[in-house]
């Protein structure tokens, strides 16, 4: 399959700090990819730079062979591509609907439709019962299903989520976990997502690309990164090789 | 225009029409003083409305709104005293004087990322400009002031703003409630969700294909053009202008107090605040006068201790909770309790 998303040579520098360094890696069209690796890999620095919050110091990034770096982040939303925060960021003030309307704006013509579709999009991840509460209101999974949300309702080729389970019970990830894991195969939905929970990375990914100190040091299928004694080593130290 | 106020209920329709009913009719009830409270109210609720679309709806906090009234009421009076074009035939140069004066302040804000109180001091900035402008501006009478003709006229001609009282009411009343319905049309549309997920989080707005830069432009450039027909009727109402009146930031402080005292980004906050600001503190004046008490700034300590409790008591503003005893708030479609 070609690579829907394409990463080349990407690094940022924060001061000195070399935060993503020469990274590279490509999500195949209707792949699942998984990000992992300790705190203050670079992780959330990738998915920045990728969404337009920062502009690499050098690299490209390309979707669907057309190069998206260096444009601003509603530009780089409108090329396709849909990111949530690790910490969520409701529109606290307006209603659970009202919220993903915004997001599907980006991809409908009129409000009208926009509202349909965000009703729908409320439909699939379980949220239509809260549709006219503040978001406000909303408990900490249920934040993470709408952050979910309001992404998917921009129509994104791609889905970037950050940490969507962190938080969350073995029973709220399972059900996350099934939720992607359908959107994945019913809408042919590609997905790249940064995870801590090694539960849900081995049972949605079929890649992993595993991070640290701001360099990819291992990519492969879940079983071959967890295998991989670099990877051990900058997880559990040398000791336990 | 079921249609176009579509979202609203029929209690709600009910309400409004009572409250519009009631102040068409205020002319035939109200001596000229209480039209007059009646004026100012209505002009506070209107700037009010016009000031809630940049602070309610988009977020951004404006503390030198007098700017547009002063260049709204010197722009169609300079053109009514030196060209002789009426005020309403004057008004589009003074929108676009106005919304261009909104578009530079906006583009150095928001292009160069000065956001929050250094926004709100960089519109005090142009403010003060303005009125130290204003106050050597030879042509249209500097520090001196500037004046409109004015006589005692039996007939109210609307084309030229002349005549008594009661015509400005129905002016201000009109301008008022089209304000009210461009607002609410503002609300429903597409600009009206990305300003409000501007005000909400800016990043996740962004994130969410929101052009940021260019709907912040919109929210006070439509603000500003707003705001300057108010400057209109206050030229033609007043007839005079003095810079360090009508640009001071006593007038910009003025403008937001209603909506905040009524509940800022509602669409009812700004009118309630403006009635519950100007009636409680022309009624204040008219308790002193029977007293015969005279304290100068009574006025201002008034509109101190309404803020504190507001703040304190209600931090939502008045109109909130006021629609949830009204039972008002149960519209499914709507907003922030408008």
């Amino acid at each position: 399959m070609a690579a829907l998303l394409q990463v080349e040579g990407l690094s940022k520098s924060f001061s000195g700090l070399r935060a993503a360094q020469d990274v590279s890696f490509a999500v195949a069209e209707g792949g699942i990819v998984a990000l992992i690796g300790p705190n203050g890999a670079g992780k959330t620095t990738c998915f920045n730079l990728i969404a337009g919050v920062y502009k690499p110091d050098s690299g490209v990034v390309r979707l669907g062979g057309e190069r998206v770096d260096g444009r601003r982040p509603d530009q780089i939303c409108r090329a396709g591509i849909g990111r949530t925060f690790q910490l969520v960021k409701p529109f606290a003030g307006m209603s659970v609907l009202d919220n993903v309307v915004v997001g599907a704006l980006n991809a409908c013509r009129t409000v009208r439709e926009a509202r349909s579709h965000a009703e729908k999009v409320l439909k699939i991840l379980g949220l239509a019962d809260k549709r006219r509460q503040p978001a406000a209101s909303l408990t900490l999974p249920e934040r993470k299903r709408l952050e979910v949300a309001r992404a998917l309702a921009t129509k994104p080729r791609i889905l970037l989520l950050d940490e969507v389970m962190a938080g969350l019970t073995p029973t709220e990830i399972d059900r996350m976990v099934e939720l992607l894991k359908e959107l994945n195969a019913k809408q042919g939905l590609t997905i790249l997502l940064i995870e801590h929970v090694m539960r849900a990375v081995m049972a949605l990914s079929l890649r992993v690309i595993v991070m640290h100190h701001g360099v990819v040091i291992s990519a492969g299928t879940p079983d071959e990164v967890t295998r991989d004694p670099v990877v051990i080593e900058c997880y559990l130290g040398e000791e336990a090789l | 225009m079921t249609r176009f106020l579509g979202g609203i209920s029929r209690r709600d329709w009910m309400l409004m029409l009572a409250v519009l009913t009631t102040f068409l009719a205020a002319p035939w009830f109200a001596n000229d003083y209480l039209l007059t409270v009646l004026i100012l109210i209505l002009y506070y609720a209107y700037t009010g409305q016009a000031w809630n679309i940049m602070m309610g709806f988009a977020g951004q906090l404006s503390l030198g709104h007098a700017l547009y009234v002063g260049l709204g009421a010197y722009a169609t009076a300079a053109l009514y005293v030196h060209f002789g074009i009426g005020p309403w035939a004057g008004l589009p140069a003074a929108i676009l004087i106005a919304m261009a004066c909104g578009a530079v302040i906006g583009f150095l804000a928001f292009r160069f990322g000065v956001a929050g109180v250094y926004f709100a001091i960089l519109t005090i900035a142009f403010a003060e400009f303005a009125r130290i402008g204003f106050d050597h501006f030879r042509w249209v009478g500097g520090s001196a002031g500037f004046f409109l003709p004015v006589a005692n006229y039996a007939e109210s001609d609307l084309l030229n703003l002349r005549g008594k009282p009661v015509m400005f009411y129905y002016v201000m009343l009109g301008l008022t409630v089209a304000a009210f319905i461009l607002c609410h049309l503002l609300l429903k549309s597409r600009i009206g969700y990305c300003w409000q997920a501007i005000r909400e989080d800016e990043e996740a707005a962004r994130a969410l294909g929101v052009n940021t830069f260019r709907y912040k432009m919109y929210a006070v450039v439509i603000s500003a053009g707003m705001t300057s027909v108010a400057g209109m009727f206050y030229a033609f109402f007043y007839n005079n202008l003095f810079p360090e009146q009508v640009f001071s930031i006593g007038r910009s402080i003025e403008i937001i107090l209603g909506p905040i005292i009524g509940g800022v980004g509602t669409l009812f906050g700004p009118i309630v605040g403006a009635f519950v600001l100007t009636a409680l503190a022309e009624g204040l004046s008219d308790v002193m006068l029977v007293l015969g008490v005279e304290v100068p700034g009574v006025k201002q300590v008034f509109y101190g201790i309404c803020l504190l409790l507001v703040v304190v008591l209600l931090p939502n503003g008045i109109w909130p909770p006021l629609a949830k005893a009204l039972g008002l708030d149960r519209n499914p479609d709507d907003k922030r309790g408008v």
